[in-house]
C-alpha cells in the first residue's frame, strides 16, 4: 500500500491565506509516501511546508509560480503504475478531457493528474485515468465557479489504485472514492 | 584582599579549634555529671563566639559548630537526675557566667528546656529571653543570637492548638515574641551598614546580603502560626511589620522585606491587605526598587487569579485593579527618574493581571494602554531595546488572551502605543498581529477595523522616514510582503458594499508601498476584488428597485487602475496574467467592451514588454486559453483578438513553440457547447499551417544537425486531427488523418531520423485510440471505421 497525496493550486497568497484549518490537522508527516503537486503553490514557504510532510516531493510549473524552474511536465512510477503530472494551463481548452488524454497518451502514463481549473475530477478512459485534485484552498478560479477546496489520496496497491477525494463542503469534510483496476502491468505491449 | 581571606580563614580555624578544644573538657564534664564544670567548659566554648574578626558566612560555620555542641548540653540539663539542680536554679546559675554571650546563650538554652518543662509559662519566659538578647548589640554576634534564640523557641510558641497555649498564653503573646526578636534583628541588621571602618560599601552590602534570612526567618514563623488568621494579620503583623521596615530607612532592608511578605504570606491576605501593603510603598527609601517589588505583587496575584475562578469575585470586591494601577501611577509619578524598560514593566505586569482577572472588561486594558502611551509620551524618542521588548510583550497579551484580533483593535490606546515604536519593532509588532491572525483563522469584516489594522501595520505597509528597506535582508522582505498578501484574504464582508469599502481602504494604503511591495499586494487586493465581481454576477439578477451602488464595471474600473500601477515596477508578466483574469470575469459579466479592453492591455504588454521566449510561449498559450473560453464578443472582436494570437503564436522563436502554439489557436475556431463557433474550415487552415511549420522544423534539424528532430509534433498535430474528426469537423477527413499517420511512418522510418521510443508509444497508444474508436460502435465508431490502418 503506497500513500500518494495529489494537490494543487493552492495559490498562496495571492487568492488565499492558507490551508482550510480540517486539512490541515488531516495533513501530518510520516503517513504519506509521494506528493504530487500540479503547480500554483505559489511560494517557497508552500513548498517548505509540503516537504515537512513527505521529503519525496514532485512539484510542476504553473503560471504564478515563484519558483519557474519547476518542470513543465514530470513522469514518475509508481508500483505498477506510470503516473504524470502536468499544471494544465499548457493543455487548451483548459479541462477538455479529450485534450487532456492527448497528452496522456503523448506521456504514455496510466495516470494523468493536472489542476488550473480548480474542479476535482476523475475520468477514465480507454488510455488511463485522468485526475484534477482541484484547489486544496479553494482559491478563486476564472473556470470554476463556487471552488470548494479539495485534495487527492491514492492508494496504490498492485494493479489496483483506490481514489480518495477529500472536499470541503459547507465546514465539513466529505470523502468520496473511486476504484480504478490496470488489465496489465506497467510494460506495454503493443497491439 | 588575599592576606584578608587568608586571616579570615586562619582565624576560623583558630574558632573552630577552640570550640573543640572546650568541647572535649565539656563533654568529660558531662560524662562525669559534674554541673559545675560543664558550665565552666560551655561558657569558655561559647567564648569563641565574641570574636569580631568574621565574616558573616565564616561566622556562620563556628557558630553551627557550637550549636551542635549547645544539643548535648541541653540533653544534660534535661535530666534533672544527672546534675540534681532544678530548672529554676538552673536558670538563674547560668547568669552567673562571666561574658554576656556565652551568658544568654546558655540562657536560652536553659529557657527552651524551661518551657518545656511546663514548669514556667512560656509568655513569661520568651519575653524575657527576648528582652535580655538586648545585651548584644553587636550586628553579626546580635543576630546569630537572636536566631538561635528563634529556632530553638520555635517548637514552643503558645500556638493555637499547641500544648503551650493556655487562659494567660495566647497566640497573641507568640506573636508578640517573634515580631519583637524580628524587630530588634532588623536593627541590628540595618546597624551593619553604618558600622565599622569605612571600608568598601560593596562588601558591607554583601556581608548583609548573607544574613539577610535570618532576619527573614522571622517572617517564615509569623506565617507558620496557626493562630495568625487573616485579622490577626491585618491588624496586627502587618501593621507592625510594616512599621519596622518604613522606619528602618534602609533601603537592602526595605527591598527585602517587602519582598519577604509578598512570598512568604498567602495571596488572600494580600488581597484583603492590598491597601495597607501598597500604602508603604511611597514611603520607602527612594532608592528602593519599588517597581521590582510591585511587579512580583501583581505576578502572585495573577497567578492566584488563574489558579482558581472562585478567587475572582474577590479580587473585585477589594477593587483590587484600581489600587494597583493607582498605586504604580504615584510611584512613576514620584520616581521621574525611572528608566522607560522599568515603567513598561510594571504595565506589562499591570496589563498581565488585568488580563487574568478582568478579562471583560476591556475598559481596563484601554486604561492600562493609556497609562503606558502618558509615560511614552514623555520620552522623546524610545531607543533602549529591552523597553521595546517590553513593549511588544505589552501589545501581545491581549492578542494572546483574546485571539481574536478584533478586539485588540476596539482599543483605543493600543495604536497609540504602537506609534510610540521605532520602525523596526513597529515591524516586529506588525508581524506579531497578522501571526495571531492567521494562528487564529480570524476574519476582518469591517472597513473601519481594516482601517485601524493597517494604521497599526503600516510599518509593513511602506516606508517611513526613509528608514532601512534596503538593509533588510530580501528573504525577510518577502516573508513581510507575503505576511500582508495572505492577510488581504482574512478582510472580508458579504455585503458588498461594505466589501468594496474594504478594498478600497487596502488599496489606499498599498498604493502608497512603492515598487517594491506592489507586486505583492496587488495580486491579492485583484482576486479579492475579482471575488466580488463574481459574487455580483450571483446576486444581479436578484436585486430589486434600490440603487444599487457597487456594480461590476465600479470595480473593474478599480481593477485596471490596480493592475496599471504594476507598470511602475515593472511586472509585466503578472499584470499580463490579471488583465487576463479580468477579461474573463468581464465576460461573465457580459461586458463586451471591458473584455476587449483587457485583451488589448494584454496584447500590449506582450508586444511591448515580455521579451524572454519561455515567458513569451507561456504568456500567448494563456491569451489563447482565454481567449478560447470567450463567449462575450461579435464577430469583428473576436476575429481581431484571434488574428493577433494566431500570428504571434507563429512568430514564437522556436519553430516547435510556433508549431504547438498554432495548433493550439486551432480551439479557437472550435468552442464545443451549443452557441459556440464552429469553424471548420478554420480550424483545418490552423492544423495545415502547423503542419508545414512541422514539416520545416524537421528540415532545418536536418540541415543544422544532420539528423531529422522527433517526430512527436507529427503526432501531436495527428492527435488534433482526430479531435477534430470525432467532433464532427467535416473538413478533416479520414484520408487526411491517413496521409498523416503514413507521414509519421515514413519520417520515423527514414534514415536520418534517429530512434525514439517517445514518440513511438506515443504513436502505438494514438493508433490504439483509433482501434478504440472503431470499436465503440454507434456514430462514433462509424466515422473511425473509415479511417484504414495498416499494420505496421
Amino acid at each position: 500500500m503506497v500513500l500518494v497525496l495529489a494537490l494543487g493550486d493552492l495559490h498562496i497568497p495571492h487568492r488565499a491565506a492558507d490551508l482550510p484549518p480540517k486539512f490541515k490537522s488531516m495533513l501530518v508527516p510520516g503517513k504519506i509516501q509521494h506528493i504530487i503537486c500540479t503547480g500554483n503553490l505559489c511560494i517557497k514557504e508552500v513548498q517548505d511546508y509540503l516537504k515537512t510532510l513527505c521529503p519525496d516531493l514532485h512539484i510542476t510549473r504553473g503560471e504564478y509560480d515563484e519558483e519557474t524552474r519547476y518542470p513543465e511536465t514530470k513522469t514518475l512510477t509508481i508500483g505498477q503504475f506510470k503516473l504524470g503530472l502536468c499544471h494544465g494551463h499548457q493543455v487548451i481548452p483548459w479541462g477538455d478531457l479529450d485534450s487532456l488524454a492527448m497528452l496522456q497518451r503523448q506521456l504514455d502514463v496510466d495516470i494523468l493528474v493536472t489542476g488550473h481549473t480548480h474542479q476535482f475530477t476523475a475520468y477514465k478512459h480507454e488510455g488511463g485515468v485522468v485526475i484534477n485534485p482541484g484547489s486544496a484552498t479553494g482559491a478563486y478560479s476564472s473556470i470554476t465557479y463556487d471552488v470548494n477546496p479539495s485534495f487527492v489520496l491514492m492508494d496504490i496497491d498492485g494493479l489496483r489504485v483506490v481514489v480518495y477525494v477529500y472536499e470541503l463542503i459547507d465546514g465539513e469534510v466529505k470523502v468520496d472514492k473511486i476504484d480504478f483496476k490496470k488489465t496489465t502491468a506497467t510494460t506495454h505491449s503493443a497491439h | 584582599m588575599l592576606n584578608g581571606t587568608e586571616d579570615e580563614e586562619k582565624w576560623l580555624a583558630e574558632g573552630i579549634a577552640g570550640i573543640q578544644h572546650y568541647a572535649f573538657f565539656m563533654h568529660r564534664a558531662l560524662d562525669s555529671n559534674n554541673l559545675r564544670e560543664a558550665l565552666k567548659y560551655s561558657a569558655q566554648m561559647l567564648s569563641e563566639l565574641r570574636t569580631s574578626k568574621l565574616p558573616p558566612h565564616k561566622y556562620y560555620e563556628l557558630y553551627m559548630r557550637a550549636f551542635d555542641e549547645l544539643k548535648r548540653l541541653e540533653l544534660f540539663f534535661k535530666d534533672e537526675s544527672k546534675h540534681g539542680v532544678s530548672l529554676v536554679d538552673l536558670y538563674e546559675l547560668v547568669q552567673h557566667a562571666g561574658n554576656i554571650l556565652p551568658r544568654l546563650y546558655l540562657l536560652c538554652t536553659v529557657g527552651s528546656i524551661y518551657i518545656k518543662s511546663k514548669e514556667a509559662p512560656a509568655k513569661e519566659v520568651l519575653k524575657d529571653l527576648v528582652e535580655m538578647c538586648r545585651g548584644v548589640q553587636h550586628p553579626i554576634r546580635g543576630l546569630f543570637l537572636r536566631s538561635y534564640l528563634a529556632q530553638i523557641s520555635r517548637d514552643k510558641l503558645p500556638d493555637i492548638g499547641s500544648e503551650y497555649e493556655g487562659d494567660a498564653d495566647t497566640v497573641i503573646d507568640a506573636v508578640e515574641f517573634v515580631l519583637q526578636n524580628f524587630n530588634e534583628m532588623n536593627k541590628l541588621w540595618v546597624r551593619m551598614q553604618h558600622q565599622g571602618p569605612g571600608g568598601v560599601k560593596e562588601k558591607r552590602e554583601k556581608e548583609r546580603s548573607e544574613l539577610q534570612d535570618l532576619v527573614g526567618k522571622n517572617l517564615h514563623v509569623l506565617s507558620q502560626i496557626e493562630g495568625v488568621d487573616l485579622e490577626m494579620y491585618k491588624e496586627t503583623v502587618l501593621p507592625r511589620v510594616l512599621e519596622q521596615v518604613v522606619n528602618c530607612k534602609d533601603d537592602l532592608a526595605q527591598y527585602y522585606l517587602m519582598d519577604c511578605i509578598i512570598q512568604v504570606f498567602p495571596d488572600e491576605y494580600h488581597l484583603q491587605t492590598l491597601k495597607t501593603l501598597l500604602s508603604a510603598c511611597p514611603q520607602l527609601q527612594p532608592t528602593v526598587d519599588v517597581k521590582t517589588v510591585l511587579s512580583q505583587l501583581m505576578d502572585r496575584l495573577s497567578n492566584y487569579a488563574a489558579s482558581s475562578a472562585d478567587v475572582l469575585p474577590e479580587f473585585l470586591q477589594v477593587e483590587a485593579f484600581s489600587k494597583l494601577s493607582n498605586a504604580i501611577g504615584k510611584v512613576i509619578e514620584a520616581q521621574v527618574d525611572m528608566p522607560a524598560v522599568g515603567a513598561i514593566t510594571l504595565y506589562v505586569s499591570l496589563l498581565t493581571f488585568t488580563l487574568r482577572v478582568h478579562p471583560d472588561r476591556l475598559d481596563y486594558v484601554d486604561l492600562v494602554l493609556g497609562a503606558c502611551v502618558k509615560k511614552l509620551s514623555n520620552i522623546p524618542k524610545l531607543e533602549d531595546r529591552r523597553a521595546m521588548k517590553q513593549v511588544v510583550a505589552l501589545l501581545s497579551a491581549p492578542l494572546e488572551k483574546y485571539n481574536d484580533i478584533v478586539t485588540a483593535l476596539t482599543l483605543s490606546n493600543y495604536p497609540r502605543v504602537m506609534d510610540h515604536l521605532d520602525i523596526g519593532t513597529n515591524k516586529v509588532m506588525a508581524m506579531v498581529i497578522i501571526q495571531s491572525i492567521m494562528k487564529n483563522y480570524s476574519c476582518i469584516s469591517t472597513a473601519d477595523k481594516v482601517e485601524v489594522l493597517f494604521e497599526l501595520i503600516k510599518g509593513l505597509i511602506k516606508d517611513i522616514d526613509d528608514a532601512d528597506v534596503d538593509e533588510l535582508d530580501e528573504e525577510d522582505f518577502k516573508e513581510e510582503q507575503n505576511s500582508v498578501a495572505r492577510l488581504i484574504h482574512t478582510l472580508y464582508n458579504d455585503e458588498p458594499e461594505e466589501m468594496l469599502k474594504i478594498i478600497c481602504i487596502v488599496r489606499k494604503h498599498t498604493m502608497a508601498g512603492g515598487p517594491k511591495r506592489l507586486p505583492f499586494t496587488v495580486s491579492s487586493l485583484v482576486f479579492s476584488a475579482l471575488r466580488l465581481v463574481r459574487q455580483l454576477q450571483g446576486l444581479e439578477g436578484d436585486i430589486v428597485g434600490e440603487d444599487v451602488h457597487v456594480t461590476p464595471k465600479k470595480i473593474f474600473q478599480l481593477l485596471t487602475q490596480m493592475i496599471d500601477s504594476l507598470s511602475a515596477v515593472p511586472s509585466p508578466e503578472l499584470a499580463l496574467r490579471l488583465y487576463l483574469q479580468c477579461a474573463e470575469a468581464a465576460n461573465g459579466c457580459d461586458l463586451e467592451h471591458v473584455a476587449y479592453e483587457y485583451f488589448t492591455q494584454a496584447f500590449v504588454l506582450y508586444e511591448e514588454e515580455i521579451a524572454d521566449s519561455k515567458a513569451q510561449v507561456t504568456a500567448i498559450h494563456l491569451i489563447i486559453g482565454t481567449l478560447q473560453r470567450m463567449n462575450v464578443f461579435g464577430v469583428e472582436n473576436r476575429d481581431t483578438l484571434t488574428h493577433k494570437a494566431t500570428g504571434y503564436s507563429a512568430r514564437l522563436l522556436k519553430k516547435v513553440d510556433q508549431c504547438r502554439a498554432v495548433y493550439a489557436c486551432s480551439h479557437l475556431f472550435w468552442v464545443d457547447d451549443q452557441d459556440g463557433i464552429k469553424d471548420g474550415e478554420r480550424v483545418l487552415l490552423c492544423l495545415k499551417r502547423a503542419l508545414r511549420i512541422a514539416n520545416a522544423a524537421q528540415q532545418m534539424a536536418n540541415v543544422a544537425r544532420g539528423s531529422g528532430g522527433p517526430v512527436t509534433l507529427f503526432v501531436e498535430i495527428l492527435n488534433k486531427y482526430l479531435y477534430f474528426f470525432e467532433k464532427g469537423n467535416g473538413q478533416i477527413t479520414s484520408s487526411a488523418i491517413e496521409g498523416l499517420i503514413e507521414l509519421i511512418n515514413t519520417e520515423t522510418h527514414c534514415d536520418s531520423t534517429s530512434p525514439d521510443s517517445i514518440s513511438d508509444a506515443f504513436l502505438a497508444s494514438t493508433l490504439r485510440y483509433i482501434q478504440f474508436q472503431k470499436q465503440k460502435g454507434s456514430v462514433a465508431g462509424e466515422k473511425f471505421e473509415s479511417i484504414k490502418l495498416f499494420s505496421i
